[in-house]
């Protein structure tokens, strides 16, 4: 693990995270950092918990044991400050698609407390960004897949968070839009130093990354570049394979 | 690169606020539909129910009325409660229809604490029932449902207290219940016998001499007080005793939902838990 930015703030630092739905344990002792600016792919097929790790990074509910801290900022002690920084892009859609995009926004600006009136810039700066400025007025049912998806990473940008948390989000979309998202993405890291957890079960979307994490059955099975993950199996498939093979647990 | 800290200022809170309430009248504008039935329904009741039970059921003089009143005018704030009670399950419906969607998640990863939001959106939910109720009133008036022109004015407070309550208890519902998405389900458990053990039909003298059990439910019904408090608003007298229980159930209920709503409680987490993955 790349520990040259061990000194500063992580973006995202989880340490001995574990929960458990009643008897059945979801994650057990997760550690992981992102640096600001930094790529990360969390890798793992379905039911490997990543759904619940994002679930507790974005407080939908509490852990009760080990600390997620988003810029120092411990989300049990201090929410307000680590939520303010925070954008989350969910696995599920959550336009409101009888709203029209620039409403979407507004909604969005409002929940983090910026009024209409100083968030119409940033609105129209991120539709442009989009590539959606000439539709604000359509309602979001108008837009298609790669078109919301894009649209709700511009919205989870609006109140520019420091780190960005995807979960899955490109399921549903065609290659084309797969490929634009995460070149979008690979430039909030570049240009605007927002450190990211992307949350996928492709590997192709993993290669991208900085940095890779494989999660299998609720542990960290590998936190390394995808370089040296692929190393020993050959490919970074190959590898995926053997780590998250089930009689390995 | 800053971040703007959100919940420093208090304007900011009002703007977060005003945001959930403008979001709910957009959906509400929005759906054409939910807004038709939420108005034709308490004036079917009006048109033919009332009707038809307006030489069956004579009502005596009663307070808050000075006189003989006809049914209509009797069965008019169980109405203006029934568009409330109604508007308050929708409103928990679409909460729970809101989470499976994820815009319930993208509401509580605001920075603003899980209890002002949650009853921000309890009053955005007040506010777009309050409209509809006004919009029942306006129509009402043409069969001559006609309070005084400041019982319009009075009642405001009576729905805002009413609405609350029922609200919270939708909200309550919402986070106990998984398949409230069955409105059916709703209908024939919360709605229903809320209504029909209520004064909204008959006065509870009636219900009284009929049946001791079913007076001591309507007595103990929270739907019973909305009711009692909105009538006896529309005709500018106060109803204390309705005006209390109505807020000691607000309390509990609205206890109870930001309760279960809390994320340390890991309710919410054991109600979606299995589904997540």
């Amino acid at each position: 693990m790349p520990r040259d930015s061990a000194s500063a703030t992580a973006a995202l630092e989880i340490e001995g995270l574990a929960f458990a739905f009643g008897k059945r344990q979801v994650l057990r002792d997760i550690a992981l950092r992102v640096a600001p600016g930094e790529l990360c792919v969390l890798l793992g097929p379905n039911g490997a918990g990543k759904t619940t790790l994002f679930a507790l990074a974005t407080r939908l509910y509490a852990a009760r044991q080990g600390r997620i801290a988003v810029f120092g900022h411990d989300l049990a002690t201090e929410p307000r400050e680590a939520l303010a920084q925070l954008g989350v892009v969910f696995q599920q859609p959550t336009l409101d698609l009888d709203l029209t995009l620039a409403q979407n926004l507004a909604y969005h600006a409002a929940l983090h407390g910026v009024a209409p009136r100083d968030a119409a810039p940033d609105i129209e700066a991120a539709l442009r960004r989009a590539g959606l400025a000439d539709r604000k007025r359509e309602r979001a049912r108008a837009l298609s897949g790669g078109q919301r998806r894009r649209l709700e990473l511009a919205r989870a940008l609006l109140h520019r968070p420091a780190l960005l948390l995807l979960d899955e989000p490109t399921v549903g979309l065609d290659i084309d839009s797969r490929a634009t998202l995460l070149a979008d993405v690979q430039a909030l890291c570049r240009e605007r130093g927002v450190g990211v957890l992307w949350a996928t079960h492709l590997i192709d979307e993993a290669e991208a990354a900085a940095r890779i994490i494989v999660l299998h059955e609720g542990r960290i099975r590998a936190d390394s570049t995808p370089q040296q993950i692929a190393a020993p199996a050959g490919s970074l498939a190959a590898a995926f394979a053997q780590l998250t093979r089930r009689a390995a647990a | 690169m800053t971040t703007r800290l959100a919940t420093a200022s208090r304007a900011a809170w009002l703007t977060c606020l005003a945001g959930i309430i403008r979001r709910e009248g957009l959906r509400w504008l929005g759906q054409r539909g939910r807004f038709l039935s939420a108005l034709v329904r308490p004036l079917l009741w009006l048109v033919v129910f009332a009707a038809g039970f307006h030489f069956v059921l004579g009502v005596s003089i009663i307070p808050p009325y000075r006189t003989y009143i006809p049914y209509e005018v009797y069965i008019a704030p169980g109405l203006i409660g029934m568009v409330q009670l109604f508007a308050s399950m929708q409103s928990a419906l679409s909460m729970v229809y809101d989470r499976e969607m994820g815009s319930m998640r993208l509401l509580l990863v605001s920075p603003f604490p899980r209890w002002f939001l949650l009853t921000g959106k309890l009053f955005a939910g007040v506010a777009v029932s309050i409209v509809q109720v006004y919009i029942f009133l306006a129509i009402a008036w043409f069969w001559d449902i006609r309070p005084p022109a400041i019982g319009y004015l009075c009642v405001l407070p009576a729905l805002i207290l009413a609405g609350l309550m029922l609200g919270a208890l939708g909200l309550l519902l919402s986070s106990l219940i998984r398949q409230l998405e069955n409105f059916a389900g709703v209908m024939n458990f919360v709605i229903f016998p809320m209504f029909f053990t209520s004064s909204a039909l008959y006065p509870l003298w009636r219900m009284q001499e009929a049946s001791l059990t079913l007076w001591r439910a309507a007595e103990a019904n929270p739907f019973t007080h909305a009711v009692e408090l909105i009538r006896f608003a529309l005709y500018v007298r106060i109803a204390p005793l309705s005006a209390l229980v109505v807020c000691a159930y607000l309390a509990i209920f609205l206890a109870g939902a930001i309760f279960f709503y809390d994320p340390g409680r890991g309710l919410l987490a054991r109600r979606l838990g299995p589904g997540m993955e």
